[in-house]
């Protein structure tokens, strides 16, 4: 999300590569489908822009691994904030999209970055309105710490240990236009 | 591209960027109407004013919904229930309103530039939902929205706008707002009403629709408006429909895919027949679902942006 981007800074350290968040996610994959025995009721739903992404190379890698075609939709976070008007750049909104109805079903929430939650809590908010799912789950590429809201990950790609002014950049071919990696950034 | 403007005065003054952002902000909202809760928290705690010096039903309606869809708060004012009976001026009306710590205005009066005379006067956002002859701007983008979500883009579209040019705020909305989105548009009706000084504006100007109807991709028939005519300006009905009315009978030189539009209400057996507004061609009524998702998207930005 937003939050966590930034172009240019002093020193950046890599966190990631392309190799790295590739077995992170095909690991998640592994993990989803071991929490999920009925894998036809998951629905993968990304928030934008990287968490669509990521969602869509889950739903490949659990097929590889499953067989099973797991259905995955987006979820916009940006009308469900609660500090629209506070901020200087207005979140820009994107079309939402979930398979429907989602009784019976578990929506698994898909973002990059995890950080201080309130992003998360404007998801689940905007999930309610599309119906009520029988469960809700949270997976994160990075987790770097600093809720500020009760929430947790159900399935991490790597727990990232931060400072508050530190900044971390996912890049993600597909999205940015250059080669899978996670960034650090230090002030 | 990020959004700065607190108001929305007309499409004059927008950038072609700024409108594709408009409408796909719209696009977002327009999903929200196709949920269970319709309902989003982006403007909780706002509190918005339907100003409406002038009477309309739809517009404010519309822009009543879509406020209630951002979970904005609404009061209605009306121009007989309002103190500018009693005398009081449009900006004290306006400051008194701000007094009560309005965050949007939207403000439909009989005079040109009222709008833009509250804007730069208020700290609210104030959006234009009509100002005499001069702009209807969300009208303009609704008819952009429906037009691009129906034949997938808006450049290199035949725009053919038919009806009274001359008094209609929906026309000149839709004027720059569609030669700014790269649209060919040709005005047709009376010269009285649809004067040859239109062409300094980027657009064609014809007198016989017969002539222009089978290249139209699009045609949008403005209502005549009954209280706004005199008669050395129009022709009277009966010979208003002979000439320009979409009859049954000149629908069928539309092309098959050309859309057909109102702004609405419809004099029905006027400029349009029943046959054609209720036809296959015709997205008269996507018109209004779709109002409804360019005034969310107008009040996201202009009333959630930082002040």
């Amino acid at each position: 999300m937003n939050e966590n981007e930034h172009t240019a800074s002093p020193t950046r350290t890599p966190i990631m590569d392309a190799e790295a968040i590739r077995r992170a996610l095909r690991r998640i994959a592994h993990e989803i489908i071991e929490q999920n025995a009925d894998l036809r009721s998951v629905v993968l739903a990304g928030i934008p822009l990287r968490g669509v992404e990521i969602a869509r190379r889950l739903g490949e890698f659990i097929r590889e691994v499953s067989k099973v075609e797991v259905e995955t939709g987006t979820i916009d976070v940006a009308m469900h904030r609660d500090d629209v008007g506070t901020r200087p750049e207005l979140p820009v909104v994107h079309v939402s999209n979930l398979p429907l109805p989602l009784e019976h079903r578990t929506v698994i929430i898909v973002d990059d970055v995890l950080f201080t939650g309130r992003t998360v809590r404007a998801a689940l908010d905007a999930i309610s309105s599309f119906g009520r799912p029988a469960r809700i789950q949270l997976a994160a590429l990075i987790d770097r710490g600093h809720r500020e809201l009760p929430i947790r990950a159900d399935y991490v790609g790597k727990n990232l240990p931060t400072a508050t002014r530190e900044q971390i950049q996912v890049r993600l071919q597909q999205i940015d236009n250059e080669p899978d990696a996670v960034w650090l950034f230090k002030e | 591209m990020n959004w700065n403007r607190k108001d929305l005065l007309g499409l004059r003054e927008l950038s072609a960027e700024e409108i594709n952002f408009i409408l796909e902000t719209a696009d977002a909202f327009k999903q929200v109407g196709t949920r269970e809760i319709k309902k989003v928290p982006a403007l909780r705690g706002k509190t918005l004013i339907n100003f409406f010096v002038e009477p309309s039903t739809r517009t404010r309606t519309s822009f009543e919904l879509a406020a209630f869809r951002l979970s904005a708060d609404v009061i209605n004012i009306s121009a007989s229930t309002s103190s500018l009976t009693k005398g009081e001026t449009l900006k004290d009306t306006a400051r008194n309103l701000e007094a009560l710590h309005a965050d949007i205005l939207i403000l439909r009066h009989s005079s040109a530039g009222a709008p833009q005379f509250l804007a730069q006067r208020l700290k609210s956002s104030v959006i234009n939902a009509g100002d005499g002859a001069h702009e209807h701007p969300t009208q303009g983008l609704l008819d952009m929205y429906t037009i691009r979500e129906k034949r997938g883009n808006i450049r290199g579209l035949h725009v053919v706008i038919v009806g009274d040019i001359l008094f209609s705020r929906v026309a000149r909305s839709n004027i720059f707002g569609l030669t700014k989105m790269g649209a060919r548009v040709t005005l047709v009706g009376p010269s009285t009403l649809v004067p040859r000084e239109f062409e300094k504006l980027g657009v064609s100007v014809s007198h016989k629709i017969d002539e222009v109807l089978p290249d139209a991709d699009v045609v949008n028939l403005l209502r005549i408006q009954h209280e706004r005519q005199r008669k050395e300006y129009f022709p009277g009905i009966g010979e208003y429909t002979t000439l320009f009315g979409l009859t049954k009978e000149r629908a069928k030189f539309l092309k098959p895919d050309c859309l057909v539009m109102h702004p609405g209400p419809i004099n029905r057996g006027v400029e349009i027949d029943s046959e054609v507004a209720d036809g296959l061609q015709s997205v008269i009524l996507d018109q209004v679902t779709n109002g409804l998702a360019v005034r969310m998207a107008v009040l996201y930005l202009c009333g959630g942006i930082a002040t």
